[in-house]
């Protein structure tokens, strides 16, 4: 009797093992495939991107996109012109005017908020720095357009600008980027050991040593890999250069004049009333190739960056 | 030595030690001004706006449709709508698709497998990309071939979902990571499965963490601009989202921003600062909730 129950529970026992196993394996699968929609997006995007953009190089030559210095391809007849070194320009030069008020300002942030704030500063400020950083876009471009243009550079400043200019869109861009190079240069200087800065305190060294010549020099990788990020975050900003920034390609110097990055380009022509079938359409694609490969290669410039400090320290 | 030498000596000293107090006094003054520096902006943008805007915020605002003819009695009613529409569509898609990656990153992957890397590196690497490139592929493929759903509300959620899925991913898998791992060994020990460890176990003392996430990342969806240009939100609506959302025009605030900003009519612009008011109070509310989440639910192991 007891050995029958015990020969009976047996395959039973093993069967629900079996049936338990199988359950686990699949949902083992479908959080596999959920995990897997992301490299689908990123395939998508490349697909996306590089279909149209065969498509616009079988209308206009490479080399003519690449060094053509008249972007112009809503102009008619033959006005109409390729050249994307414009757009580049632009795009750079807007980086450059709001990295130059966010480098400073921003590393300056993340060295008070790791080497001087109290603990409870600390813990007051970091959340306040993440509110900066979560204001939509478009709040900061109507910023730009109906308050740094008019009443900061123009009347405060009086400088000779018009509605758009690439300073207020490009000064307003840099306070966009200022709280993410702050973040993360501030994660990359507090997770510099504290025996380094004893050890400087020791020898005697003030405050400002301690954070300029030892935390700031064992961070340095972290800190490339803030700027990088921030670099990348305002090359690819849209909606502040569209709305401020004046939608005019423009190679010149003068930061006063209207500029126009590969962002709003893309979306400006989007919004166009214009044919989805023309090569005018087709630039999205190519200068939205564009756009996506100098993020790439900044992006995974500070990933390495990046995986260099946890490397040393953790 | 002598008495005069010592003297000198001791001034050059007290000097070198003042010059170096000065440099830093002027270099924590130089730090607080770039911490103040964002505050002030802050503020400063806060004020514009209110002084612009907060005139027209009245219960008409909130349900009238906008009108460029009359902006003078134009509200916000179909741009509202269609943000709250997004919000809980890109919600229904990132919250399932999101918790999975972070469990299967956290709980199954094997780190040592190339592909697993390669999802981790290939999410790192989403996290950056530019929101307009986010427009095009849903432009590319949600709007047209293959999912062809044309410029619908769903088309708008999913491209947003896909912008802010690596942002639900990252904290969920911290939320997970930080549950220790005896919760786990001593559901195992009682014969629990790897699942059920998780479901009954894992989960819910992440849960928390994961909700802050969802709403950071919700906030972050309802304030983007970019992708919705590509995938056909269009800003002067006059007729709410039709609820089967495969079908029919839709508005958000963020878009009705963008085009009444840009508008040469004084009355349209200043619709952008009352829309703009909207937008802010509804992320406040969201950021208030994170924090309140944060702070009432999470759990010190």
């Amino acid at each position: 009797m007891a050995e029958a129950s015990l020969t009976t529970a047996g395959p039973s026992l093993n069967r629900r093992r079996t049936r338990r196993s199988v359950g686990e394996t699949a949902i083992k699968v479908v959080l596999a495939l959920a995990a897997a929609i992301s490299v689908v997006t990123t395939v998508g995007i490349v697909i996306a991107l590089v279909r149209d953009t065969v498509k616009f190089f079988g209308e206009v030559g490479v080399g003519e996109y690449l060094f053509g210095t008249e972007w112009a391809p809503l102009a008619g007849g033959d006005q109409q012109s390729f050249g994307v070194v414009p757009l580049i320009y632009d795009t750079l030069y807007l980086t450059g005017v709001g990295l130059l008020l966010a480098v400073p300002l921003g590393l300056g942030s993340a060295i008070y908020l790791s080497e001087y704030a109290s603990a409870r500063a600390r813990r007051l400020l970091k959340p306040a720095v993440e509110v900066l950083a979560g204001i939509p876009t478009i709040v900061f471009g109507f910023f730009a357009l109906t308050f740094v243009g008019p009443e900061v550079l123009k009347t405060l400043l009086n400088l000779d600008v018009g509605t758009f200019s690439a300073l207020s869109a490009g000064l307003v861009l840099g306070i966009l980027v200022l709280p993410t190079i702050a973040t993360v240069a501030d994660d990359a200087l507090s997770a510099v050991p504290g025996s380094l800065r004893e050890g400087a305190f020791g020898l005697g060294a003030s405050r400002m040593q301690v954070s300029l010549r030892v935390v700031f020099p064992a961070a340095l990788s972290g800190i490339v890999a803030a700027l990088v990020l921030g670099a990348s975050r305002a090359i690819g900003e849209t909606v502040i250069i569209l709305v401020a920034g004046g939608a005019l390609p423009n190679l010149t110097a003068d930061p006063r004049e209207p500029m126009q990055s590969m962002a709003a380009f893309i979306a400006q022509t989007a919004s166009a009333d214009i044919s989805t079938q023309g090569t005018e359409f087709l630039t999205i694609f190519a200068v939205g190739t564009t756009l996506f490969a100098i993020t790439l290669l900044l992006n995974l410039i500070s990933i390495r960056f990046v995986r260099k400090y946890r490397q040393v320290y953790e | 030595m002598s008495v005069a030498e010592v003297e000198i000596t001791r001034k050059a000293v007290e000097r070198g030690a003042r010059g170096e107090q000065v440099r830093e006094l002027a270099f924590r003054a130089a730090l607080l001004f770039s911490v103040g520096f964002g505050f002030i902006a802050l503020a400063v943008l806060l004020v514009d706006v209110t002084i612009d805007g907060a005139s027209l915020i009245s219960y008409d605002f909130l349900t009238k449709f906008p009108s460029v003819i009359f902006p003078e009695r134009s509200g916000i009613s179909s741009a509202l709508q269609g943000t709250l529409y997004l919000m809980v569509l890109t919600a229904v898609f990132i919250v399932p698709v999101g918790v999975a990656t972070a469990v299967y990153l956290e709980e199954y992957a094997d780190r040592e497998r190339w592909w697993n890397r390669l999802i981790e590196v290939n999410i790192q690497n989403l996290a950056a990309v530019p929101s307009i490139v986010y427009g095009i592929l849903g432009l590319a493929f949600i709007v047209r071939q293959p999912l062809s759903l044309g410029p619908v509300v769903l088309a708008g959620a999913l491209t947003l979902g896909l912008l802010v899925l690596p942002v639900v991913i990252v904290v969920s898998r911290e939320a997970i990571r930080a549950v220790p791992s005896s919760i786990r060994e001593g559901s195992m020990a009682l014969g629990a499965t790897h699942w059920q460890t998780i479901w009954k176990q894992t989960l819910p003392g992440a849960l928390p963490g994961i909700a802050t996430g969802v709403i950071l990342a919700l906030s972050r969806a309802i304030g983007e601009t970019a992708p919705l240009i590509l995938v056909g939100a269009v800003a002067f609506v006059p007729f709410n989202p039709d609820p089967n959302p495969a079908t029919g025009q839709y508005s958000a605030i963020p878009t009705i921003i963008l085009s009444s900003v840009s508008n040469s009519d004084p009355e349209i612009q200043a619709l952008a600062s009352g829309a703009i008011i909207v937008l802010m109070a509804i992320l406040l509310v969201m950021n208030a909730g994170a924090v309140y989440l944060r702070n009432r639910y999470e759990q010190k192991w």
